[in-house]
């Protein structure tokens, strides 16, 4: 009984294609962009918990940021962006001083592992030599910078390939060294010279400095999300790395910070860590009137990211709903149109015996029928969509199953719920009225 | 076999005003009989096949068919009635579009709950009956009417029913078609003993039949054995609601 009801369901569907079509196209549209958010959110949210992790765990960053006087607890966002809403900016006695990090360290001894510590020299300058050269971020770094990964806004996975990071001996001498990455020497050395050794000439705004490299490294795998310049742009700027100190020369306050990225020891929990760091500098900048110290981690910020995609997703998944809504009154009408269309049959199924219930399932399962492949067309467009987006952003295309189900038992139950009102329609019909509608 | 007493039915359009259509018909018929009820258009032929045919309920007075009392039936066991007792055939043919002509056949099967397997050969059987087994797959709108009609025919008899009913089976056929299908209702009857209501506006067919009903404005005006028909035992006890035999010529339209 099904199989047949299922039989001539898909018959007339067939026998009314663009009918059909524009009566699913609600519950195409719906499915559609639900499979396609779930999939690119999938795809997105394992990525960059990935990346995050990789660009370190354990690590706990503090920045200072304005105090919102109207909001105690701050957005942890604003240490990632600009410094003031109001335009003010922080004097030297407001930022991070190194005291307070040889206070920080004391505090907590074994508990931290260390404290990542960069200044920036200077953004999209070039390394040059005659006509080969290379754009480069010039970054001031201490030892502790490579170990937590790259800081805060490092470059995630950084692998050495050949040399030597720097160290605190090259720090304590100003050294004019530097850590390169490997597309930089594939520019600026196409002869496959060793480049350990070889010096680069820094174009900066008004001098050039001339570093003797130590060590390159890689970017291992990085995927597009969370990246440093397009990707398979050769010619993107790239970190070059030098001493810290050698950065901070000749800066006025070299011992101030506007941000440090600090290690947490294995045995430490993260969060723990970060409430207890917050509380050190809370005190610190107990009476600072406009700026204050603020801890995150990589944990929260995956948090915060999972938070902001899943307000997106629900965005999406509201106009999806609304979407799936007018599909459902869309299959409701069409069902209402083909009950009145097809009066006479139904007065003859009832001459010929059928029941109430007969009826009712006939048109229930048709609608079901609608909806379903509705949604199996949806389906398909969703993961052809979700599929091209996980392609422009680098990320792996996850498929769950569960959400493939889901969005057809979804789907199916639209058809069941919207259906049922004109299969009602139907199977009420009297059956000599039935038969004499013209 | 089907006895009518004293069936009235009455349409109720708007408060005040009845419309009286059926005033008291007393009618009995025996099983095997072939019988054709004749009438002005309007005279409440219709109406009287659908209570005869459990489509409809009268206002008031008895029907029972096969030893059912069916009158004071609820609407599902009215269905139940249908599928198992009655055959139907309209004039409109009335087959599932987009269905072929043996799952049309098999349908009424189909809402009695047998097996497939066994309504499609039943049906298969049937469609042979009425010459039109080598078109079993073609769908209604590919049949000639004379076709739907045999097609329709072999449905009506596959819950192997107590009573074949058919209003106005030849209206929508020319006249060769239309004798060919009273033929096969006259075989049917003949052959398989069934019993036969058909309706009809045409003269020369209801003289095919047993036995002629006249209806006008709601009542039998006559009843008699149809002078071209095979003469039967049962007829003239059949018959015992006749009016003057010598009116039924002048009725019949
Ligand atoms: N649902 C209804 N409501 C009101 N009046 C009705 C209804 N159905 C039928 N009638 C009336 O009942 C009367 C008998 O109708 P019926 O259909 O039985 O006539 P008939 O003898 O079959 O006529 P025809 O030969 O034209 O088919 C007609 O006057 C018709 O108008
Ligand atoms: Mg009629």
């Amino acid at each position: 009984m099904i199989l047949e009801n299922i039989g001539l369901a898909l018959q007339s569907l067939v026998a009314n294609k663009m009918r059909a079509l524009l009566t699913m196209l609600g519950i195409i549209i719906g499915i559609m962009s639900i499979i396609a958010i779930m999939i690119i959110g999938d795809a997105l949210s394992a990525t960059v918990s990935d990346e995050l992790a990789m660009l370190g765990a354990d690590n706990i960053m503090v920045g200072i940021t304005e105090r919102d006087p109207d909001n105690d607890e701050q957005d942890e966002f604003a240490l990632m962006g600009s410094w003031s809403i109001t335009g003010r900016r922080p004097t030297p006695e407001d930022l991070i001083s190194d005291q307070m990090i040889e206070d920080m360290r004391h505090y907590f001894g074994e508990d931290i592992l260390g404290i990542a510590l960069s200044r920036t020299l200077a953004n999209s300058v070039q390394v040059r030599d005659l006509e080969l050269y290379a754009n480069v971020h010039a970054i001031g770094a201490n030892p502790d910078y490579f170990a937590s990964g790259g800081g805060m806004m490092g470059m995630g996975n950084m692998i050495l390939t050949d040399g030597r990071l720097i160290d605190n001996e090259d720090l304590a001498q100003n050294a004019m060294v530097a850590v390169v990455s490997d597309s930089l020497v594939a520019r600026m050395f196409p002869d496959y010279v060793d480049p350990i050794g070889q010096q680069v000439r820094l174009f900066l705004h008004n001098s050039i400095e001339i570093y003797t490299i130590i060590g390159v490294y890689t970017i291992a795998q990085q995927s597009g999300f969370v990246q440093v310049g397009p990707p398979g742009h050769d010619n993107a700027p790239t970190n070059l790395y030098i001493p810290l100190t050698t950065a901070s020369h000749g800066i006025l306050h070299r011992d101030r910070w506007q941000s440090i990225t600090i290690v947490a020891a294995p045995h430490r929990n993260v969060h723990d860590l970060t409430d207890e760091i917050q509380a050190f500098f809370d005190i610190l900048y107990e009476n600072n009137e406009f700026w204050r110290a603020s801890s995150m981690n990589m944990a929260s910020l995956l948090d915060t990211i999972a938070v902001m995609m899943s307000s997106i997703s629900l965005a999406i998944a509201f106009i999806a709903g609304i979407s799936l809504l007018v599909g459902g009154i869309g299959v409701m009408n069409i069902m209402l149109v083909s009950v009145t269309e097809r009066t006479r049959e139904i007065g003859t199924r009832k001459a010929l015996g059928a029941k109430n219930y007969h009826i009712r399932f006939q048109f229930v399962i048709e609608s079901l029928i609608v909806a379903l492949c509705g949604g199996i067309i949806g389906m398909i467009l969703g993961v052809v969509i979700g599929g091209l987006a996980a392609n422009l952003f680098g990320v792996p295309l996850v498929i769950s199953p569960g959400v493939i189900v889901g969005s057809m038992l979804f789907s199916m139950a639209i058809g069941v719920f919207f259906g049922i009102y004109p299969a009602n329609r139907a199977a009420k019909l009297d059956p000599i009225e039935a038969l004499r509608y013209e | 076999m089907l006895e009518l007493t004293n069936i009235v039915k009455k349409y109720f359009i708007g408060e005040p005003n009845e419309l009286t259509v059926l005033k008291g018909l007393n009618i009995k018929i025996a099983e095997g009989e072939f019988v054709a009820i004749v009438g002005q258009s309007g005279s409440g032929k219709s109406t009287l096949m659908n209570i005869m045919g459990a489509l409809d309920r009268p206002t008031e007075g008895d029907y029972t068919l096969a030893g059912v009392e069916v009158a004071k039936m609820k609407d599902g066991q009215l269905s139940e009635i249908r599928n198992q007792k009655i055959g139907f055939v309209f004039q409109t043919f009335n087959l599932i579009p987009r269905t072929t002509a043996l799952s049309n056949v098999a349908l009424p099967l189909f809402y009695m709950g047998v097996s497939k397997r066994k309504r499609y050969k039943k049906a298969k059987e049937l469609l042979k009956l009425v010459e039109m087994d080598d078109r079993m797959d073609h769908m209604p709108n590919e049949l000639s009417g004379g076709q739907k009609q045999r097609v329709a025919i072999a449905r009506s008899l596959i819950n192997d029913p107590a009573i074949i009913l058919a209003d106005e089976p030849t209206g929508a056929l020319d006249s060769k078609t239309g004798d060919l299908v009273m033929d096969i209702f006259t075989k049917i009857n003949r052959q398989q003993k069934k019993t036969v209501i058909i309706i009809t506006h045409n003269p020369e067919l209801a003289q095919q039949t047993d036995r002629i009903i006249t209806l006008s404005d709601g009542q039998i005006i006559s009843d008699t054995p149809s002078p071209g028909g095979q003469s039967r035992e049962n007829a003239g006890e059949a018959s015992m609601h006749a009016s003057r035999p010598d009116t039924a010529a002048e009725v019949c339209v």
